[in-house]
């Protein structure tokens, strides 16, 4: 059931002699949810390019599953006005997509409505939806999403994180994403790998509000406003940078001195 | 009606018909000041063929496929802007191309004809490679429509998806350098662009689907040739102008009609 589809191991990667990543693994097994979260730099769609193949590593090794179907929905999508695309037909770029087969895959993330506007006119969250349907109708084993609710309100948000995780549920998917917000990810991931030019900590989320009376009180939302634990055994600058002697402050995770 | 006439038709409908799908490219990818430097490196390209001796068109396609070549690389190895590179080659290839000439002495040719097209000038083995190179880059496109959509659309995408997109992006300028060597004879150097362009643009107002506005782009570019044609016939204008004059009122006219697509 733990079968892995993609294996990161030791993964460096520079930009004109910076490092961007520096000995970073990370894997994906099928059916987990895995989030990479992380300040602005810290190199998270760097580490998504090199686990599609788009970009390769100084140094390291990708492995992945032989054959692996990636679907993937980029963090942005811009198409030039000019050119005159409905949304079906986008969905019929993926080889072998019928109309049905693309109405199918856009009523499973609640977009069937637009399946005949201009690309160009739908709105930012029905974008989100509609590039997710199209990562779909790749019957992928592995989902990877760069900031799949960015443009989205809060509201929507959470709407996506559940419909991602019913995704996962569905299709018994690996999903990799990107992610800022700790908050709205944090009920629907089951690995969490906080990413800052190297992997600071990664490991399941907690699971604060396991509690059933808290769960009654705030409903459907009150697992995704679970407060985040996770030990961290050294502290960062304002440039990011790595400080190990810092005045730290335990945490109830705590495992260390 | 004269055979110089009846090539001279054919000639610019076989361009027109191509230049449809291509030019669409060219403009959803925003790649005209790109085929505008092909153009004007098509100018050395004659000027070298006619020193070494072998077919213009020939000598043409090679040195489009070189100059796109060299810009790829120049565009990774160094910090300057697509479009000033692009200026840098467009007007020191189209000079070089002069002075290369200027020292052929005993070589007579006709410069503003390759400047701007001498189309009731084509005879019948530059039909015969103008037909030919129009229906392969036809055929081409035909077979890579959806791979090109989708490098259109977007790049990394289609290349997780399995594209080959390095190899399709080179696939297509291949396809404008041949389109412009085979087209110089129609329009010159100087004018082949609009040709791509202009009935493509003019077909965008009015287009739902890419293959309407491709489709649109040939019929227009059609009407485009029949009428420069025609002007040049009655009132002895110069054809590839004309021709060019003929697309841009099309496209001007296309202002007047309402919208079709719904934007």
């Amino acid at each position: 059931m733990s079968e892995a589809l993609i294996r990161l191991d030791g993964i460096t990667v520079n930009f004109a002699d910076q490092p961007v990543l520096q000995n970073v693994q990370l894997s994906v097994k099928r059916g987990e949810i895995v989030t990479l979260i992380g300040p602005n730099g810290a190199g998270k769609t760097t580490l998504v390019r090199a686990v599609l193949g788009l970009l390769k590593a100084d140094s390291g090794e990708v492995w992945r599953k032989p054959k692996l179907r990636v679907g993937y929905m980029p963090q942005k999508l811009h198409v030039d006005a000019t050119l005159p695309l409905n949304v079906l037909r986008f969905l019929r770029l993926v080889p072998g997509v019928d109309r049905a087969s693309a109405l199918a895959a856009l009523s499973e993330v609640g977009a069937e409505h637009v399946l005949e506007s201009p690309l160009q006119t739908v709105s930012g969250g029905e974008l989100q939806r509609v590039l997710l349907a199209r990562a779909l109708l790749r019957k992928p084993e592995l989902l990877v999403l760069d900031e799949p609710v960015q443009g989205v309100d809060v509201a929507g948000q959470a709407e996506l994180y559940r419909l991602i995780t019913k995704l996962r549920d569905r299709h018994n998917c690996g999903v990799l994403m990107v992610s800022h917000d700790l908050h709205l990810v944090m009920s629907t991931t089951d690995q969490v790998v906080c990413l800052n030019r190297h992997v600071c900590c990664s490991g399941h989320p907690a699971q604060v509000s396991g509690d059933p009376a808290f769960v009654e009180l705030f409903g459907q939302d009150a697992r995704s406003l679970a407060i985040y634990h996770h030990h961290h055994d050294h502290a960062h600058d304002l440039h990011g940078a790595v400080v190990t002697n810092s005045p730290h402050v335990h945490g109830p995770d705590c495992k260390h001195g | 009606m004269a055979d110089f006439l009846v090539n001279a038709l054919l000639a610019g409908l076989a361009l027109a018909v191509v230049a449809g799908p291509l030019g669409s490219f060219v403009v959803w990818r925003r790649m005209a000041y790109f085929g505008d430097t092909l153009s004007h490196a098509a100018l050395l390209g004659v000027a070298l063929g006619l020193m070494l001796d072998v077919s213009p068109t020939f000598a043409v396609t090679v040195g489009c496929l070189l100059l796109a070549a060299l810009l790829v690389t120049l565009q990774s190895r160094q910090p300057l802007a697509s479009d000033t590179l692009l200026g840098i080659l467009a007007h020191s290839t189209l000079s070089l191309g002069l002075v290369v000439l200027s020292f052929m002495r005993d070589v007579r040719i006709d410069l503003m004809a390759y400047l701007f097209g001498d189309l009731l000038a084509v005879g019948p083995t530059d039909l015969a490679w103008i037909l030919g190179g129009s229906a392969i880059v036809l055929i081409l496109l035909a077979i890579l429509w959806r791979p090109l959509l989708a490098i259109t659309v977007h790049e990394e995408l289609a290349k997780v998806e399995g594209l080959p997109v390095a190899a399709i992006r080179l696939s297509l300028m291949l396809l404008i350098a041949v389109v412009i060597a085979v087209a110089m004879k129609i329009v010159g150097v100087l004018l082949i662009t609009s040709l791509l362009i202009i009935p493509a643009a003019a077909a965008q107002r009015h287009a739902r689907t890419p293959e309407q506005m491709a489709f649109g782009a040939s019929l227009l570019g059609i009407v485009a040739v029949c009428g420069g044609l025609s002007l040049s016939w009655f009132k002895d204008t110069p054809a590839g102008p004309s021709i060019v004059v003929c697309a841009a009122g099309l496209f001007l006219l296309s202002f007047a009609l309402p919208r079709r697509n719904g934007r």
